[in-house]
């Protein structure tokens, strides 16, 4: 009498594996919303009729917003956009008046620097700038209550900050110093403010208006800037840590704007519905080795590392071609430090990476553990290249990959780490930011590299008041790196930008840095 | 009177997880291709003659990574099902047959180890014991595996607990230890054989979520599942990734299943 149905219970579990397999592959697929799109009558999307953006980024803003404070490259880069100081970066790497009405006037020894505050900077809380705004900032950041040094290495030049009068603002400084002006790009913040970490207050052409973490930061256009309002009325800065979740919002219309994009994903999308510009990250991506540990404390070892990593082989597999090698802590775009030969220092050659690590002990190579920060799919695949190019030379290298804030909090603030593969950016535009953090004793020191010809060499730089001479000091500096191995150094990241049709003005920066307030739609 | 006969479920079954199984032992000793080798200039190559599942983003052949991933991932389920059958087998042996205040202490802690989801549950053993590790995700996978064997297997030790032959052999002067191993376990595996293969085939799934949400296994080393989550970025350009991946997957998953249901009809049919 019993009789097997077609399906019976049997094929009816099986049918719900096969189901539970492709809920795997699709359950990445969930992250886009279906919003903005297209629609069929004028081809345009709605954020374009309403004059709003959505811009895809791929990790969380600091949690304090405060611009003194913040540490991330990427809070940095979009909240270039709400704070400005007494000066500006521009394009094309020079500095522009912005809350100081005019250049500063310099007297003659170098020493004393005279800024005219503007007349009519606003708030975006609705206060005029005033010199005492400017005063407190900078002395916030010169001498911060919570930390004996100034936030920026470079105010440590400064022997007096005076106000003159309610426009004036005199700076004095203990020495001439070249890189004292880049400094000036500090944010300029409303005095006694204290929700800066949380409600940031600045003078820029968006001001911040909300935040979630983990989902989204959202900026309106400052009706009233100074200077020439930005187009655009609404920004939503979308986070999503997955690389694919980037490229489907693209595809799905939920987002506009993505930067820092890698050839595969931009090949993803449709040439019809996006643009992709080109540009350099302006990042010195390293696999940056922590000196402090066996058995990368002794140099032989990192020299094998160097020698065993092939970055053009790095840049061919995982960026199809696209980027720019480099040899120390310094990009080509700085084209006054850059050093061509430092590129090819070492040579891609495993017998004398092997040799080398025969010499330090170490005849059958050695476990090494590449943390890597799991969102930033760059670094990922970098460091899965690496990994597979080091077993040629006998290293075992496997990847731990790890969350941002692990990331942050493990490598970068407890340097609990042996190897990681990430890219080092310059706050300002000097070669200063670059290579500060290497000193001994520096905070930023994440790689514990301790070497006292490099500490006095930056001693002197600094001290410098030429600027051949300062150039020429840094030009060691960087020499210094590459010959003691202190990272294998590999590439400054080609930067793809993927820009929706319609959307125009898109500025690259020698910094780290969108500006979204030159951004329009076509009408 | 058809004793002996294998069913079409057993036999379906059987040839899947066959091929399967052919694949990993291939695998032990010969891949195409050096499963991490990565070359330039064959990247994204769809599924021809010279690379049967075609090529990743770094070139490397996707079939020799499946078979490798595959070892992996079968590895993984394996000793996975190995704890959680072992543990809950015993827990249940012991709840079952003894009863009383034994019972119910062990099966409330079993009861507490349930509540938790158990993602969560291994999630949270995964961060205690370090993620990237091949044997922490399979103690964190045994471990939560223990709580429905120990249910399953407490019902059939309870339910052989009065009958006559162990009555018989407990008269008989028999021990503990011999009366729950030697007698009641040989009667429990029509219960046991269905619970290990639809244990398997949540442990092979499990272990392919955890990969896949980057958890599981760490690269260079390869499982179905990391391939997966791999696959899943590049969806666009290699749909071919993807979906290899997934019938390496469904192919173990569906063997098995079978298997179990063949099983489980069969032992129905000859009693």
């Amino acid at each position: 009498m019993k009789r097997h149905t077609i399906f019976g219970r049997g094929a009816l579990r099986a049918l719900a594996a096969i189901g539970l397999a492709g809920a795997l592959l699709l359950s990445g697929c969930g992250g886009a919303a279906q919003q903005g799109q297209a629609d069929s009558g004028s081809g345009k999307t709605e954020r374009q009729e309403a004059n709003e953006l959505t811009v895809g980024i791929a990790q969380d803003l600091d949690e304090s917003l405060d611009p003194h404070y913040s540490v991330a490259a990427g809070t940095r880069e979009i909240m270039f956009n709400v704070f400005e100081g007494l000066l500006k970066p521009t394009p094309d790497g020079q500095l522009a008046p912005a809350i100081a009405a005019e250049a500063p006037t310099v007297s003659e020894d170098g020493l004393t620097y005279t800024f005219k505050v503007r007349k009519g900077v606003k708030f975006h809380n609705g206060q005029e700038v005033t010199a005492d705004d400017v005063v407190w900032s900078i002395e916030r950041c010169w001498k911060p209550a919570d930390a004996d040094a100034p936030l920026v290495a470079g105010l440590a030049a400064v022997q007096e900050v005076e106000k003159v009068d309610d426009e004036t603002v005199k700076i004095t400084l203990s020495a001439p110093n070249n890189e004292f002006l880049a400094c000036m790009t500090l944010a300029i913040l409303p005095m006694d403010y204290a929700d800066q970490a949380t409600q940031p207050v600045g003078t820029g052409p968006y001001k911040f208006v909300s935040r979630v973490a983990q989902d989204n930061a959202v900026f309106e256009r400052f009706e009233d800037y100074w200077g020439e309002p930005a187009s655009i009325g609404k920004v939503t800065f979308k986070i999503m840590e997955k690389a694919e979740s980037l490229v489907l919002g693209l595809q799905s219309g939920a987002l506009d704007v993505v930067m820092h994009l890698s050839s595969t994903q931009t090949s993803q999308l449709s040439q019809d519905e996006f643009n992709i510009e080109q540009d350099t990250m302006k990042l010195v991506q390293a696999l940056y080795l922590n000196n402090a540990e066996a058995p990368l404390n002794d140099v032989r070892v990192r020299q094998a590392l160097c020698y065993a990593v092939d970055k053009q082989g790095v840049i061919d597999l995982a960026f199809d071609g696209y980027g720019s090698p480099l040899g120390s802590s310094m990009y080509p775009s700085f084209s006054k430090y850059f050093d061509e030969s430092l590129v090819d220092y070492y040579p891609h050659d495993v017998a004398k990476a092997k040799e080398l690590l025969k010499e330090a002990g170490y005849p059958d190579g050695f476990d090494l553990e590449i943390t890597v920060p799991s969102n930033y799919q760059p670094h990922v695949d970098a460091a899965t290249v690496i990994a597979e190019q080091l077993k040629e030379a006998g290293i075992n290298a496997t990847l731990k990959k790890v969350e941002w804030a692990t990331w942050l909090d493990e490598v970068y603030s407890g340097r609990k780490f042996q190897a990681t593969v990430i890219g080092l950016e310059s706050k300002d535009m000097t070669a200063r930011a670059l290579l500060e953090r290497f000193q001994s004793e520096k905070s930023g020191n994440f790689i514990n590299y301790s070497n006292s010809e490099y500490d006095e060499l930056y001693a002197q730089a600094i001290a410098s008041g030429d600027d051949a001479e300062q150039t020429a000091i840094y030009k060691q500096m960087l020499q210094n790196l590459t010959e003691n191995a202190a990272n294998v150094y590999i590439q400054d990241l080609a930067d793809l930008v993927a820009v929706r049709k319609g959307l125009t003005g898109l500025t690259f920066y020698p910094l780290y840095v969108l500006d979204i307030s030159k951004l329009a739609w076509e009408q | 009177m058809k004793k002996n006969k294998i069913n079409g479920y057993l036999l379906a079954g059987l040839i899947l997880f066959g091929i399967f199984l052919v694949m990993m032992i291939i695998g032990l000793f010969y891949t195409p291709y050096s499963p991490t080798a990565m070359s330039s200039a064959e990247k994204f190559q769809g599924p021809s003659a010279a690379h049967l599942f075609g090529t990743d983003n770094f070139g490397r052949d996707i079939f020799s990574r499946a078979l490798k991933g595959g070892i992996t991932t079968f590895g993984i389920a394996l000793a996975t099902i190995a704890i959680g059958a072992a543990a809950g087998t015993l827990i249940g042996a012991v709840t079952g047959y003894f009863g009383g205040i034994v019972d119910d202490v062990l099966m409330r802690l079993n009861d507490a180890l349930t509540a938790f989801p158990s993602f969560l549950l291994a999630l949270v053993i995964i961060s205690i014991v370090g993620p990237g590790k091949k044997y922490n995700v399979i103690l964190a996978l045994g471990i939560v595996f223990i709580p429905s064997f120990a249910r399953v297997m407490r019902t059939a030790f309870a339910s052989l607990r009065d009958v006559n032959y162990i009555t018989s052999a407990k008269l008989m002067g028999a021990g503990s230890p011999r009366i729950l191993f030697v007698h009641m376990l040989p009667n429990t595996v029509h219960t046991l054989l269905p619970a290990l293969t639809i244990g398997f085939n949540n442990a092979v799934l499990a272990e392919a979520s955890m990969s896949f949400l980057g958890i599981g296994v760490t690269p260079p080393d390869a499982s179905l599942g990391y391939m997966l989550s791999e696959a899943q970025s590049m969806f666009g350009r290699a749909p071919w990734y993807a979906l290899c991946t997934g019938m390496m997957i469904v192919l173990l998953v569906f063997g098995v299943g079978l298997i179990g249901e063949g099983l489980q009809r069969q032992s129905r049919e000859v009693a």
